[in-house]
């Protein structure tokens, strides 16, 4: 299999702090790759490096054989690669209708059939033309991120980067969304790299994972191997106890 | 559960909640009831269930314009709803405390960590600062933060999110209550300090005998943590159940909650989803 997302030695300071110290990893085309870790591992940072969000200093990234540095992207990449948000509320402009949102990329990488493509996309994440004209605040948390979804995959990308997608919202939500995006996944034959701090999303959802802690890759592990315990870092298992709930001692 | 002579600890009968907005009444609690006594109770539901409202309403933390009545809402058989304000002010704090979803919002940003426990304790107790501050320092300890010293005299801001939450356990729990309401109080937190920050909780609620309502959206959390779960749905309580009995869940909408769950090991493709029948929210 062809890789298509490889990071070498990823370097991301913020001042003197590290938030990304020396990160690899390769993923194959239409994999899904998860990344798990807590708050300050650098999970959230790697995705935005990737997607020119955040510059990288050090390291090499290449997307589909194609290698880009820092944070210059140009509109190709953007067209292989989206991103979708954790907090749906943050992510859509506030006074911007759904349509005026779903239409912004398609004229910016200069789409003809609007019409059609913004229908589909609506049809494609269950809302329907009815959600057309209206603002993000007429919407519930599920729909929200149901639009996010659907502008990221208005382009066609051939890799969506997801970063926590279902962590603000309630857990019946949080499987609608979950079965929405492995449907476009499978529909489309999407590369996913998907970050998220619940271990249960990512084993459900992914094939492969990376534990991050410190900026650092901790370990990359197949998911059946974290189902069998076949693991060597030791915060991969405080990872895996702390997922299972509370145990009075 | 009895309690000696005084009853329940907390009697809540048809409590309801009544937000009114532009488009209407809305009803955010639609007629709980409870009885409470020194043990763990969960209440657990999705957003606008109505469990933190439920929460809020028994501490008396409710938006003024909203409107609350109940046949019963009584602490140790004291009428909460027609108690005058200042005996309220008394309770809240000394006898029923809450800790809320995140230390970052519910910490004074402006105040060292010790002053404000040491606050705390002044507004409620006679007591010298001195005295104050020895108990203040040795509360801190008894939430393992390890430096108590040095954590006294830090700002909110300068602590970690786990910190920040075993500090406001410390400061809710320094007049010794009888009642703690923990309003999903680690859902901020990372999981790993989620667990450490809970067995803090779980220790101190057992050796000082308090009752607890622990609200979440956690299902599974709040059983492996408390006695008894209620489960609500659209401002009504759906089903009560023993936290040994989770399995034996027989109403739709908590066996949903249960089945919904991406879990290790499990090969569920697609997740089961909840089909929302309109009769639950009757």
């Amino acid at each position: 299999m062809s890789s298509a997302l490889s990071i070498r030695d990823m370097v991301v300071t913020y001042e003197d702090f590290a938030a990304l110290d020396h990160v690899s990893f390769d993923i194959a085309s239409g994999e899904s790759f998860g990344i798990v870790g807590e708050s300050g591992s650098g999970k959230s940072t790697l995705l935005r490096a990737i997607a020119g969000l955040a510059a990288f200093e050090k390291g090499t990234l290449s997307v589909n054989g194609k290698a880009y540095s820092g944070s210059r992207r140009d509109k190709q990449f953007y067209r292989t690669v989206q991103m979708v948000f954790q907090d749906p509320y943050g992510s859509l402009h506030p006074r911007q209708t759904v349509d005026r949102l779903l239409l912004e990329p398609l004229v910016i990488h200069g789409f003809t059939d609007i019409e059609t493509r913004i229908n589909r996309a609506l049809d494609e994440v269950g809302l329907g033309s009815g959600f057309r004209f209206r603002y993000s605040h007429q919407l519930s948390g599920g729909q929200r991120q149901r639009i996010a979804i659907a502008r990221a995959l208005i382009l066609e990308p051939k890799i969506l980067l997801l970063d926590e997608p279902t962590s603000a919202l309630d857990a019946s939500i949080q499987a609608e969304i979950l079965n929405l995006l492995e449907q476009a996944r499978r529909d489309r034959n999407l590369t996913f790299v998907m970050v998220s701090h619940d271990l249960g999303v990512i084993s459900h959802m992914c094939e492969r994972l990376a534990v991050m802690k410190s900026g650092k890759v901790v370990e990359t592990v197949a998911v059946e191997a974290l189902e069998k315990r076949e693991f060597s870092a030791d915060y991969t298992r405080r990872l895996l106890v702390a997922s299972e709930g509370f145990r009075r001692a | 559960m009895s309690n000696g002579s005084f009853g329940p600890l907390l009697t809540v009968d048809d409590l309801r909640v009544t937000f009114p907005t532009r488009t209407g009444e809305v009803q955010a609690v639609r007629g709980v009831s409870f009885t409470l006594g020194k043990e763990r109770l969960g209440i657990v539901g999705e957003s606008g269930s109505g469990k933190s409202q439920t929460g809020r309403a028994i501490m008396g933390l409710t938006p003024g314009h909203a409107k609350i009545t109940a046949k019963t809402l009584a602490f140790r058989g004291r009428d909460l709803l027609g108690m005058p304000a200042r005996e309220r002010r008394d309770l809240r704090g000394k006898q029923v405390a809450m800790i809320l979803q995140d230390p970052k919002y519910s910490l004074n940003p402006v105040m060292p960590i010790g002053r404000q426990i040491v606050e705390t304790l002044k507004t409620h107790e006679k007591i010298s600062s001195s005295e104050a501050k020895k108990r203040a320092l040795a509360m801190l300890e008894a939430v393992q933060i390890r430096d108590p010293e040095r954590v006294f005299s830090l700002y909110p801001h300068e602590v970690s999110g786990g910190m920040g939450q075993r500090v406001m356990i410390a400061m809710m729990l320094i007049c010794g209550p009888e009642l703690l309401i923990a309003d999903e109080p680690t859902s901020a937190l990372d999981v790993t300090v989620q667990l450490e920050v809970l067995d803090i909780l779980d220790k101190l609620v057992s050796e000082r005998g308090m009752g607890l309502i622990f609200i979440s959206h956690d299902l599974r959390l709040v059983s492996s943590f408390c006695d008894r779960v209620l489960v609500m749905y659209a401002g009504r309580v759906v089903e009560e159940l023993a936290s040994a009995d989770l399995s034996k869940a027989q109403h739709p909408y908590t066996r949903g909650l249960l089945n919904c769950l991406p879990t290790i090991g499990s090969d569920r493709h697609p997740l089961p989803v909840l089909d929302r029948k309109p009769e639950w929210a009757l």
